[in-house]
This record gives C-alpha cells, sequence and structure tokens, in this order.
C-alpha cells in the first residue's frame, strides 16, 4: 500500500471519532428535552448546562476530525 | 478537478514587521496583529461603553454591562463564596477568546485562537495560576484535592493516580478543546468552499451547506469562550473549596 492511500484510509478512520460526538451530542438534547417536558419551568437553569455539556461532547468528535485534517493536508 | 483546495492555508502565519534578536525570531506576525485588535476592541468596548456612566444605558452601555454581568453571574453560581477577587482574571480571559473566536469568523481574517501555541498559553496560564492560588490558600492541605473523602484505604491506592492524572491533564484537554473546534470548523468551511469553487453550478449546494456551517461555526465560537471560562471558575473553585 502506498503513502497516499494510507493516509486516506488513516483519515476515514481518524472520522470515526465523530460516533461518539454524535451520540453524545444527541444524548445531551434528549436528556434536556425530557428534563424541559416534565417540568418546564426550570428551563432557564437546565440550559447552560446543556449547551455546555454539547460543547464538551463535540469538542471530544472534533480532536478525531482535526487528526483527519492533519493527516489530509499537513502531512 | 480544476481548483485546487488548500484548507490549512488560512492558518499560514506571516511576519509583516521582521524582528530579530539574537537567534529569537519575535517578529511581529498577522497572529500578533490580529491578538493587538482584540485587545484594542475589547478595551474600546468597556471603556467607550462605560464612559458616560447613564442613569438608563444606551446600546454600547448595555453591551458592556451584559458582558459584566454574564461573567459576574457565572462566577458567583460556580465559585461561590471567594471567587469575587478572581473576577478580572475570568473576565478577561472570556473576552479575549470570545473576541478572538469572532474576529476569526470574518472571512480573510486570522483565527488566533486556532494556534495550539496561543490556547495552550492561556491553558497553562490558568492551570499554574489555580494550583498556586491553592497552594497559597491552603498550603499542605491542598494534597487533599487529590484524596477523596470517605473512601476505602484499599481503594485510594487506585483513586490517587486517576485523581492526579485528571488533574495534570487539565492544560493539554482545556487548549485542545478551544484549539481543535476551531482548527476544525474553519478547515471544514474552506473544505466546502472549495468544493463549491470545483464543481461549477451544482456548488450550490456546498454553498448552501457552507452558510449553515458559518452559523453553527458563530454558535460554537461563543460557545468555546463560554466553556473556557467556565471551566476556569470550576477549577478556581476545586482550588478554593477544596471540593
Amino acid at each position: 500500500m502506498d503513502l497516499a492511500s494510507a493516509k486516506m484510509i488513516g483519515a476515514g478512520l481518524a472520522c470515526i471519532a465523530l460516533v461518539g460526538a454524535g451520540i453524545g451530542i444527541g444524548n445531551v438534547f434528549s436528556a434536556l428535552i425530557s428534563s424541559v417536558a416534565r417540568n418546564p419551568a426550570a428551563q432557564g437553569q437546565v440550559q447552560p448546562f446543556a449547551f455546555l455539556g454539547f460543547a464538551l461532547a463535540e469538542a471530544t468528535g472534533l480532536f478525531g476530525l482535526a487528526i483527519a485534517f492533519l493527516i489530509l493536508f499537513v502531512f | 478537478m480544476a481548483i485546487e483546495i488548500h484548507p490549512l492555508e488560512q492558518f499560514q502565519i506571516e511576519r509583516l514587521i521582521p524582528i530579530h534578536i539574537g537567534r529569537l525570531d519575535v517578529s511581529y506576525t498577522n497572529s500578533a496583529l490580529l491578538m493587538t485588535i482584540v485587545v484594542v476592541l475589547v478595551t474600546a468596548l468597556l471603556v467607550l461603553g462605560t464612559r458616560k456612566r447613564a442613569l438608563v444605558p444606551g446600546r454600547w452601555q448595555s453591551l458592556a454591562e451584559m458582558s459584566y454581568e454574564f461573567v459576574a453571574d457565572m462566577i458567583e453560581t460556580n465559585v461561590g463564596h471567594g471567587g469575587r477577587e478572581y473576577f478580572p482574571f475570568v473576565f478577561t480571559l472570556f473576552m479575549f477568546i470570545l473576541f478572538a473566536n469572532f474576529l476569526g469568523m470574518i472571512p480573510y481574517s486570522y483565527t488566533v485562537t486556532s494556534q495550539i501555541v496561543v490556547t495552550f498559553a492561556l491553558a497553562a496560564v490558568v492551570f499554574i495560576g489555580v494550583t498556586i492560588i491553592g497552594i497559597v490558600r491552603h498550603g499542605f492541605r491542598f494534597l487533599r484535592l487529590f484524596v477523596p473523602q470517605g473512601v476505602p484505604a484499599l481503594l485510594l491506592l487506585l483513586l490517587v493516580p486517576i485523581e492526579l492524572l485528571s488533574y495534570f491533564i487539565r492544560p493539554f484537554t482545556l487548549a485542545i478543546r478551544l484549539f481543535a473546534n476551531m482548527l476544525a470548523g474553519h478547515t471544514m468551511l474552506a473544505i466546502f468552499a472549495g468544493f463549491a469553487a470545483s464543481i461549477g453550478l451544482l456548488g450550490i449546494l456546498p454553498m448552501g451547506i457552507d452558510v449553515l456551517l458559518v452559523a453553527l461555526e458563530i454558535l460554537v465560537a461563543a460557545l468555546q469562550a463560554y466553556v473556557f471560562a467556565i471551566l476556569t471558575c470550576l477549577y478556581l473553585s476545586d482550588a478554593i473549596h477544596l471540593h
């Protein structure tokens, strides 16, 4: 296998990290929706935590995406 | 494909005013220029905004007051007692990162926070500062931070190394989170723009995705500044209250 195709495969593998980010973000917002549906008055208190969780979950996936970009365009 | 895509070209550092001291390269770069603009803008917003000190604030003054109250609230809820004195530090961090992220969204400008050296410097300041605050406040008892209360002694053998590791990994996660978000977001924008440019009339589709991505990136720009500030608050709270 030559280097160019190995890079493509590596970048594709690195993108698998986004699966986790997708699951995590989905979890965060499903928990937000169900908690607000049970207690609409809590929305103001819960929402900042949801966005904090969203940002933290998204960041983990982006680590993988950044690696993919680095493999494709830098090395 | 007619057009070559170079999505990482936007992160290129150029020397605007080359300065060399001995073998040290301290040139004034485009990154430094953007940082200067960020500092000038933040200072201008707060100084000019609060100059009139009207009882009923105008647009600029309420913007300055809103940003002040936002961070003050964040410290109040997350650090609580004893956090007030660190407000200037957290506020400076938040405003710097927020403005740097937002200025990076302007096409053909430069994203300061997409350089890991910048984000890591910020994270290292937070980490070292928080550790010093903890040691000054509690002295030797600061080490209790790594020993969870009410845990059997045998389990401590396992938990203390984990706590130590999670403490020392903080500056890296803090730095890489901001850096990776900015790098990945801006690279993705450039890639879709490259698609749009290279496939002709059908390029309207990737162009549309790009528009949506810009909206997402603006959300992320604000969120990441918020996350950086709030994690700084949580670390401060750890150092002040020891859990």
